[in-house]
């Protein structure tokens, strides 16, 4: 297809990627932080200490300002898919959509009815119905998480549909299928539980600053207890949630897998690359990345994938040029088999149109045998290497993760010894890193993201369609309009959102 | 019980909640009308606060309906989804925009330090008021008056055609806007005073709430001046778009063939040929006007519980003119052939009977908004609450 126009998917892809991961600097805290409001507020009601109310209202008011611009920045993401991602709209709308809409009905109204007796109803409504209000913001906002996170799964792993030659898209079959995807399910594992880590990091680290100008002890004490238990339950769930991701992920999406170890010739007992730096490219063999340094960790990467110390991890170019003795198809044979299918779909149209049953049932027949590779076939007549998602991108970003989290874990770990030693306040140095892990939080759940999403890549739902038949058709400039307009709106509310939330911290708990 | 309806039943139902969503909106739009109105009855700061405050409780209601409408678009009617959200790209960008800088400035214009000052989220919030309302009216009209577009579905096997394998095309370069200036049977005209209808039918509704949530003698005194202004233009434009649309050539299709035609007067004949979609317009409409009567000539401060459930019962019997009695909902002027109904735009069967299940969780969310509305207006808005919440907007 020499008529695809790549400005447009990569310009459309460039518009989404930049929507969502502003989108999810906000996202994270609301998540976490919401439960840790609700737990403040719930030892409050307990207790009657007027001083847990104070440190739960702070709290609440950087809640607010974070919340704010959250909404602001995630509407933009379920219309994009019909702005920016028509033909994916139409082509798996029927499984897609339902998630977004129960998310809708079931998650936003929550959030958005019991947040105002949050903020506004501390005179209005009783001290037990504010705190279920509290209660109820925090599971709305994680049910919102679990539905679209449902819908990411999907993508990542389609299950419970089928194709429909007639109406040419995909339809559902089983909803439990899809909302019990194990993909699914470890997905809303491992983002919820890393950004209650995001916000139990944000908490803490506010915390400590507290401490190091020796102001608002009480606040400051009392949430880095709360936020440190929280933040290590969160870690051990996250750390759990990804080792079994990581097999869902071999499983599922072996190139992904590849790309995140940046292993291009698969082997049995493969190590893990537990930290490595890319050289120079290979200039023999495209896509071909050489590590100039590189600590491995033997057989691990069997394991972490196929719990067998001595299994065969395939790599990039098994992936591609095949493997007989793996039985792994190469991607010019899938692609030659997708074609197949494509076109045994537009013969079968054509036929049922002319009233030629017979004909109609072999070309279906060809159709559905194929259909496995049904998305490959849109690469037909172009270089398989275009099927490589960035194998640097994914690697540096996988591995940024992983470091990261184990530092949060570590970090929560002594803050909260020390706490309880009661030696925390003088440790400055530790509340400095409890400081400057804010931002780390940040880095480590967007480079989570980009696993995800880049690795999946060229596909939107993988195996089944790739972007380049899933945009919309609209001339470039109108997606670069729209990108740069995002990016300055964004950029301006960013600025203004973190001056409001520096000033609001500064002021701690006086009003 | 929804594995028993047939595939039609299902897709009439879920025009009948994308109807009722729509109507929702438009009625919640009130949120945007009184953003426009901020500096005409606000005289000070003060005022102005006491104004924000009373919306800044209600308006997160307009935007989850936005995004829940979106959703249940998208859930039911996927191939609208796709082909107007990517074909009319520039109004929805407009809208989308218009609605983003509204979710900021609430929280932001009172602010310390909110780098860009409060009268710029002031200003968004008026932006938010006219856009929004403008755009979503001129968006509604065209599915009365049409869009051009084609859908092929073919597109999506043709690997070698001139084309992207992409299935919804707009067949013109500007993308929505056209809308405001589409000759042919001077739809420009009807799409633009709904748009106009809709606007002021927000600011006439805003009037009706201030009335009734806040407690302040000057402001309510001003409402009631602005009232009859406001009813008038809303009126003035609404009568006339809906006395053209009962006179328009419709959308038509053939029940047996599925065939879309043009037919003469289809929507005043869709009126006569479900009578209770009549009737219930009817009484919505009045509902409207005795919400403004009571209101202007009695005094009343429950304006707003009859307008508001007026404007609910009209458009949500509009929408269902604009999909039942074999309908194209979403016409293509380019292409007659590609206009959309809800039988050739649905999900499948299996889909709609699985959000029939969660459809039924519409009624324990409309109960929640209740009780929260009940016990945040239990008493009126004042500046001395505002003054002593801390975190007043």
């Amino acid at each position: 297809m020499e008529h695809i126009d790549w400005s447009l998917v990569n310009w459309s892809r460039a518009q989404f990627a930049l929507t969502a991961m502003y989108h999810w600097l906000f996202v994270p805290i609301t998540l976490g932080i919401t439960f840790i409001i609700a737990i403040m507020e719930t030892i409050y009601v307990k207790t009657n200490n007027p001083k847990w109310k104070e440190i739960t209202k702070f709290w609440m008011g950087v809640f607010g300002i974070n919340f704010a611009i959250g909404v602001a920045t995630g509407i933009i993401l379920e219309f994009e898919f019909g702005t920016n991602w028509s033909n994916y709209s139409w082509f798996v709308g029927d499984i897609f959509g339902a998630p977004l809409a129960i998310e809708g009905i079931m998650a936003f109204f929550m959030e958005s009815t019991f947040i105002a007796i949050m903020f506004f109803g501390w005179n209005k409504v009783s001290k037990k119905t504010h705190l279920v209000s509290s209660w109820l913001v925090a599971v709305g906002s994680n049910l919102s998480g679990l539905w679209i996170l449902v819908a990411n799964g999907w993508m990542q792993n389609p299950v419970g549909m089928t194709f429909n030659p007639d109406t040419m898209r995909n339809e559902m079959t089983d909803f439990w299928e899809v909302l019990f995807n194990p993909v699914a399910i470890n997905k809303f594992l491992h983002t919820i539980m890393s950004s209650y880590i995001v916000a139990a990091v944000f908490v803490v680290g506010i915390s400590a600053w507290f401490l190091l100008k020796n102001r608002e002890q009480y606040l400051a004490k009392r949430s880095i207890i709360v936020a440190s238990i929280f933040g290590i339950f969160a870690s051990i769930v996250t750390i759990a949630s990804g080792d079994e991701s990581a097999r869902e992920v071999a499983k599922h999406q072996p190139m992904k897998f590849a790309a995140m170890e940046g292993l291009y010739d698969g082997q049995q007992s493969a190590p893990l690359v537990a930290i490595g730096f890319f050289g120079e490219k290979d200039p023999e063999v495209p896509n071909r990345e050489e590590f100039a340094f590189e600590l491995r960790i033997p057989n691990a990467l069997s394991y972490l994938a196929f719990m067998d110390p001595d299994a065969f991890v395939p790599g990039i170019k098994d992936l591609v040029h095949g493997n007989e003795e793996q039985r792994i198809i190469p991607y010019e044979e899938r692609i030659a088999k997708g074609k197949i299918s494509i076109d045994a779909l537009a013969a079968y149209k054509r036929a049922k149109k002319s009233g030629d049953e017979e004909l109609a049932a072999t070309q279906l027949q060809l159709f559905n045998d194929n259909f496995e590779h049904f998305g490959y076939g849109y690469y037909f007549g172009k270089d398989p290497h275009l099927l490589i998602p960035n194998v640097k991108l994914s690697f540096y970003s996988f591995h940024i993760m992983v470091i990261l989290g184990t530092h949060f874990l570590l970090l929560f770990i002594l803050l909260l010894y020390f706490m309880f030693k009661k030696k925390l306040p003088k440790m400055r140095w530790l509340l400095w890193i409890a400081l400057w892990t804010i931002p780390l939080a940040f880095v480590a759940t967007e480079a989570g993201w980009v696993v995800a999403e880049v690795g999946r890549q060229p596909w939107v739902i993988q195996d089944l369609m790739p972007s380049i038949a899933a945009v919309s058709q609209i001339d470039t400039y109108n997606v670069q309009i729209t990108f740069f307009l995002f990016f300055a709106v964004f950029t301006a509310l960013l600025i203004a959102e973190i001056k409001i939330m520096l000033t609001q911290i500064k002021k701690g708990t006086q009003h | 019980m929804f594995e028993k309806l047939n595939y039609l039943t299902l897709q009439q139902y879920w025009w009948a909640i994308i109807a009722l969503l729509g109507a929702l909106l438009v009625f919640l739009l009130f949120v945007q009308g009184g953003q426009t109105l901020l500096y005409t009855l606000g005289k000070n700061d003060k005022e102005r606060s006491l104004l924000v405050n009373s919306l800044g409780r209600k308006w997160e209601f307009t935007f989850t309906t936005l995004v829940t409408f979106g959703g249940a678009f998208f859930a039911a009617f996927p191939l609208f989804y796709s082909t107007s959200f990517s074909g009319a790209y520039w109004v929805w960008m407009v809208i989308l925009f218009a609605f983003i800088i509204q979710a900021v400035s609430y929280e932001f214009r009172t602010k310390k330090n909110n780098f860009l000052g409060k009268r710029t989220y002031e200003v968004f919030l008026y932006i938010n008021g006219l856009l929004a309302t403008v755009f979503l009216g001129t968006a509604v009209s065209t599915f009365f008056t049409g869009s051009q577009f084609s859908v092929d579905k073919m597109n999506l096997v043709r690997l070698t055609g001139e084309k992207m394998p992409i299935i919804s095309v707009w067949e013109t370069p500007f993308h929505g806007l056209e809308a405001i200036w589409t000759l042919e049977n001077l739809a420009f005209l009807q799409n633009i005073a709904l748009g106009l209808a809709i606007f002021f039918l927000a600011r006439t509704l805003a009037l009706l709430y201030f009335q009734n949530s806040i407690d302040h003698t000057e402001i309510i005194k001003r409402t009631k001046k602005r009232l009859i202004i406001e009813a008038s233009l809303f009126l003035v434009f609404f009568l006339f778009w809906l006395i053209r649309l009962l006179f328009l050539n419709g959308f038509a299709v053939n029940p047996d063939t599925q065939e879309v035609f043009l037919q003469a007067n289809k929507y005043a004949l869709n009126f006569i040929e479900m009578p209770v979609v009549l009737i219930l317009f009817l009484i919505g409409v009045a509902l409207v006007l005795w919400g403004l009567f009571i209101s202007i000539v009695k005094n009343s401060e429950n304006g707003i519980w009859y307008s508001g459930i007026g404007t609910v019962l009209t458009v949500f019997n509009l929408f269902l003119i604009a999909g039942y009695n074999n309908t194209a909902y979403y016409p293509s002027t380019f292409d007659l052939q590609s206009s959309l109904t809800i039988i050739n735009s649905s999900s499948s069967k299996f889909t709609l009977m699985v959000m029939g299940y969660v459809s039924l969780m519409v009624p324990i969310v409309l109960g929640y908004i209740i009780f929260a509305w009940r016990k945040m207006n239990a008493t009126k808005l004042t500046t001395t609450e505002i003054e002593s919440d801390h975190h007043a907007y």
